[in-house]
């Protein structure tokens, strides 16, 4: 595993904001989550975690906290302050042990049935 | 990788949508003005792969970039959750681009008449990839007034891709834009070209 960091990643804000553990020790140098999940992938959690399940870091019950409603990849990283990316990795250990489900976006070609599209434009004249 | 179960909830669908145009056009101001929260803001770590190919050094030579890009919610009953981002506005964040572009079902290009070329390499990206795409021409105060047409002529646009004037800080107005993108992505979906086509 590799958690060497290159000095181009170097960022001073480091130094002076509150996190002390670089991210992505919290996947244990994992990235390989990319493609997996959208930004958009919904995810919800569907098993209550008790904080004392092996395997699990606070980061993980983070997730499966703020998933009690459904959100999207990209709110989970906003409201952990994390980069998708570490979302991705930690959201995958979530879904293989069964703490989470999750939607993930329909291909472009299929996004727009009729139905869809009445409901959506319904739902923006609505706004 | 399974897409939910057959225990798990209904959950809702997520459609992408995404606003770009050049720097300082207004992207967060209209995401903002739809969002039904308070713009959030997403970073993906990135590594830039291009830049180790002359670079005999190795893996330690990779860039990585963080890029930062806004983006808003607006949720449509218990089913549909629209999610529209503003992309990063730098052209070297392509690759950042094709993560986003995929799977969205089209793209406010938002134009500023006093920098009208800021916004043609957006232009060009969503033509070149196919996506459905309109172009708002947000109505700075002082900017000249231009005729849409000449707009639409300035950026040499096909004659279908709808051109509207918006005001990016209003809620109405991004509505409005929102609506004419869906219409305009309907009409441009395959089983609907077939149909034009085949009459």
């Amino acid at each position: 595993m590799n958690m060497e960091r290159s000095p181009g990643e170097f960022n001073e804000e480091w130094l002076l904001d509150e996190p002390t553990v670089r991210p992505y020790v919290m996947t244990r140098g994992r990235t390989d989550a990319r493609g997996k999940f959208d930004l958009v992938t919904i995810a919800v959690t569907i098993r209550s975690t008790t904080g004392a399940e092996v395997g699990l870091d606070p980061e993980h019950l983070v997730i499966a906290r703020l998933c009690r409603r459904p959100l999207s990849v990209a709110e989970i990283a906003a409201h952990m302050d994390l980069p998708a990316g570490i979302v991705r990795v930690l959201l995958g250990d979530l879904l293989e042990k069964g703490f989470v489900a999750v939607q993930q976006p329909q291909p472009e070609m299929d996004v727009l049935d009729e139905r869809t599209y009445r409901a959506v434009l319904d739902g923006l004249r609505a706004l | 990788m399974a897409s939910g179960r057959s225990d798990a909830p209904k959950l809702p669908k997520a459609i992408k949508l995404l606003v770009a145009g050049g720097f300082g056009v207004g992207k967060t101001t209209m995401v903002g003005a739809v969002s039904e929260i308070r713009p959030l803001r997403t970073e993906e770590t990135l590594t830039d792969r291009s830049v180790g190919v002359d670079d005999l050094s190795g893996v330690e030579a990779k860039n990585t970039t963080t890029v930062a890009m806004d983006f808003g919610r607006i949720t449509i009953g218990d089913e549909f959750m629209l999610y529209l981002f503003g992309t990063p506005g730098q052209e070297r964040f392509w690759f950042v681009w094709d993560e986003l572009a995929r799977g969205a079902l089209g793209a406010v290009v938002l134009a500023d008449t006093r920098r009208l070329a800021d916004c043609f390499p957006s232009v060009d990206y969503f033509e070149r990839r196919g996506t459905p795409f309109v172009v708002a021409v947000n109505c700075f105060d002082g900017s000249p007034q231009y005729d849409l047409d000449e707009v639409k002529l300035a950026l040499n646009l096909g004659s279908e891709v709808p051109v509207l004037l918006c005001d990016a800080r209003r809620r109405e107005s991004g509505k409005e834009v929102l609506i004419a993108l869906i219409k305009h992505a309907y009409g441009r979906r395959p089983a609907a070209v077939k149909e034009t086509s085949a009459t």
